[in-house]
């Protein structure tokens, strides 16, 4: 499904990812690990084609396209989801008209007219009820005024909304109380199927007791440093990223 | 329309080819139009092809020589080349039977005018209670609904029928809330207005249907002088919609429109306009100067709500405002101002709180976009006797790419200390990353931000009746297309 090869981006001159090389397959569960500023979230940007970040070189391979000669809200279309750290506020626009506009955004792209509302919202209320969510949720303005909980929540009901093939969660589980990562996680795996892949992107191994993943890959100073099976994020969590990256460090020393 | 005036009209078209303004085109009527310039002959002209009786021709030159003693005003934060007034063609008529019977008898050609804009009569009559009394150039060509409205003995005809028609009302009221004198663009309305709509709702009358006029100015220098007067008598309600759009022109055209307001005791008038003359183009040659006074009078527990969606005109001069003179009456102003390109507008609202509890409420919503200035300018004036009233104001500005600019310029009276008055003011970029999480869901710039942008509008856009606000959001999108790049 993606493939990234010898994939290096930055911000200006500052190069954060220094040649990343990642194949995740359908049915998939990809998690990467590392210390804060190990350019995790970077990746899920470059992925999701935030223009903030300049690609130098490498390419992106995702079903047969380049990804990186893809606009944003193309490579959204053709199935790939990212869940934000941040989530952003959108005020004025509710929920259901947001990922109304979403949904049929998608469907123009893929020529297909607007689904009627009838079944919109008929969707809308299977997924919340998968997620738990509460009756007059859909009517509040996008993140506006949402606590982190029902922020992150909100990336998850818009993922099952969506269907994407890759989603990738870009630190899903911070701000999260113990019952909202339960609930949350319950939820990706729920959405988890043989067509569809996820990549994790997490600094702690928390989520991770949840949703198993098949990989684990550790991110340090712009490249994939250690790859193993879920294992690796136990051992990660008893020895600590030194483990790792002090060995990292002595090769580039 | 003569042969050499036609040829230079049409290289006029050819020249602005541009598709930015989607309604820039000109119909193909003839007119009936008179030497350009003002002077009292002028004035005298107007008044006699309108056969006005002799008060209505006082009242006109009365004022006519208010203006001449009076100055255009300087104090707005707008930069303009001053008109030449002598420049100014101030009569232009259809020359065709000014009143329809129906609108199955509309010129071919103004039907065209209106399917173009996507608001075809058809249409029109179709939709759900809504009469319409269109005007082009300056003389009403048709009336509907007149029957329906007749049998609640609500009058909604052009003011020139209701000076003919219903004297003892257009004399007792006309005036008398934006006197002749008030400034220096009333005085010219009053002194040169054309044509407009007049209103009435009886005692206890809730008006069966929303009411809408679309303006239009089509004839090249024609300056456009709207006159309104709605009168709510007691206990009457009415809902008022305005919409225009103006034909691309290289010139500018001035328009100069006065909106007077009654609202007796207990009555509630609900005035809503979609404002789109053209802007003029991207390097800000040609557009509209619009310069309008509007205001209505509350009497007791009446209420007079404003709401405008302005995306249109080069430059805009306008406040609506609300004199609440009756106790326990209440003002509204909801207000989306858009500029963009090189358009300027200075708006606001004026709340004259005098009755006692009186309250007002002030949302106004900025857009600035490409080289624009978007200004809002507002007072709220609590007197002495206006005990236990209260203010809300909120102005928020938003701002697209860095060469726009926004002010506001709130103005703040309180002459009593049982007043409550409060004003919150926000300024806001689109951001970047609204954009880009906007993007990530498979929703493109454009789309996100008119997604972004109806957001932002949303508590005025919601004021506006249904249909207007489906149309309003078009304009909003259609007004900043490629304004972020």
């Amino acid at each position: 499904m993606l493939q990234i090869k010898n994939l290096k981006a930055g911000i200006e001159d500052n190069q954060i990812l220094k040649g990343i090389n990642l194949e995740v397959k359908a049915g998939e569960i990809h998690a990467i690990m590392g210390p804060n500023g190990s350019g995790k979230s970077t990746l899920s940007a470059v992925i999701a084609g935030n223009e903030d970040y300049e690609v130098e070189g490498g390419n992106i391979n995702f079903n047969g396209k380049n990804l990186l000669e893809l606009d944003p809200e193309e490579r959204a279309n053709n199935g790939v989801f990212l869940s934000f750290q941040y989530p952003v506020e959108i005020p004025g626009i509710s929920v259901s008209n947001f990922i109304k506009t979403s949904i049929t955004e998608k469907r123009k792209a893929q020529g297909l007219d607007p689904i009627p509302t009838k079944d919109l919202l008929k969707m809308m209320r299977e997924k919340m009820e998968l997620l738990s969510i509460k009756q007059g949720y859909l009517s509040r303005n996008m993140n506006e005024g949402f606590s982190g909980g029902e922020k992150k929540r909100n990336e998850i009901f818009q993922m099952a909304m969506l269907d994407p093939k890759l989603a990738i969660l870009d630190e899903t589980d911070s701000g999260l109380d113990i019952d909202a990562l339960r609930i949350v996680a319950n939820g990706v795996n729920k959405l988890r199927s043989a067509d569809n892949a996820t990549i994790i992107i997490t600094h702690y191994q928390r989520l991770l007791d949840y949703i198993v993943p098949d990989f684990v890959h550790v991110l340090y100073n712009g490249r994939i440093v250690k790859s193993g099976g879920a294992e690796l994020a136990h051992e990660l969590e008893e020895k600590g990223y030194d483990w790792v990256t002090n060995e990292e460090d002595k090769k580039w020393a | 329309m003569s042969e050499q005036k036609k040829q230079s009209e049409d290289e006029l078209l050819e020249k602005v080819t541009s598709t930015e303004y989607k309604y820039g085109f000109t119909t193909d009527i003839e007119s009936d139009t008179i030497p350009k310039g003002l002077s009292e002959d002028v004035v005298r002209i107007i008044s006699a092809k309108k056969n006005e009786p002799e008060w209505m021709l006082e009242y006109r030159l009365k004022a006519y020589k208010s203006w001449l003693e009076m100055e255009e005003p300087n104090w707005a934060n707008i930069n303009y080349t001053k008109p030449n007034y002598q420049d100014v063609i101030y009569y232009s008529a259809p020359k065709q039977k000014p009143v329809l019977d129906s609108l199955d008898d509309l010129d071919p050609e103004m039907k065209k005018t209106f399917d173009k804009l996507g608001i075809s009569i058809d249409e029109q009559k179709k939709l759900a209670n809504v009469a319409v009394d269109i005007v082009m150039d300056s003389v009403s060509v048709a009336t509907s609904f007149k029957d329906t409205l007749a049998e609640k003995g609500i009058i909604f005809c052009s003011i020139s029928d209701a000076i003919k028609d219903h004297p003892e009302l257009v004399k007792k009221y006309l005036g008398t809330v934006v006197p002749a004198r008030d400034n220096f663009f009333s005085a010219l309305n009053s002194a040169v207005f054309s044509d407009g709509s007049f209103c009435y709702i009886p005692k206890g009358i809730k008006c069966p249907m929303e009411l809408s006029t679309y303006f239009r100015i089509n004839e090249a220098g024609t300056g456009q002088f709207e006159r309104t007067l709605l009168i709510a008598d007691e206990g009457s309600q009415v809902s008022y919609l305005e919409g225009c759009t103006a034909p691309m022109r290289d010139e500018n055209q001035l328009h100069a429109a006065v909106v007077e307001l009654i609202a007796m005791d207990d009555a509630d008038i609900k005035y809503s306009t979609v404002q789109n003359w053209y802007p003029g183009n991207a390097e800000g040659v040609g557009g509209v100067f619009n310069f309008v006074t509007k205001r209505g009078i509350c009497h007791k527990n009446a209420k007079i709500s404003w709401t405008q969606v302005e995306t249109g005109s080069a430059i805009t001069w306008k406040y609506p405002s609300c004199i609440l003179k009756g106790d326990n009456s209440i003002g509204e102003f909801f207000s989306v101002a858009v500029t963009n390109n090189r358009q300027q507008a200075d708006t606001g609202t004026k709340m004259i709180h005098l009755g006692k509890n009186t309250k007002s409420t002030i949302i106004a919503k900025g857009i600035s976009a490409g080289k624009s200035d978007g200004n809002y300018r507002g007072l709220v004036k609590i007197s002495k006797g206006a005990i236990n009233s209260r203010n809300f104001s909120q102005c928020d500005s938003l701002l697209m790419g860095d060469k726009c600019g926004s002010h506001t310029f709130p103005y703040i009276e309180v002459k009593n200390n049982s007043a409550k008055v409060e004003h919150e003011a926000t300024t806001s970029k689109i951001g970047e990353d609204q954009i880009f999480y906007c993007n990530q869901r498979g929703i493109g710039t454009e789309a996100a931000i008119a997604l972004i942008v109806n957001g932002y509008c949303k508590d005025v856009l919601n004021q506006l009746p249904m249909e207007f606000a489906v149309e309003a959001q078009k304009l909003l999108e259609i007004s900043l297309e490629g304004s972020v790049g």
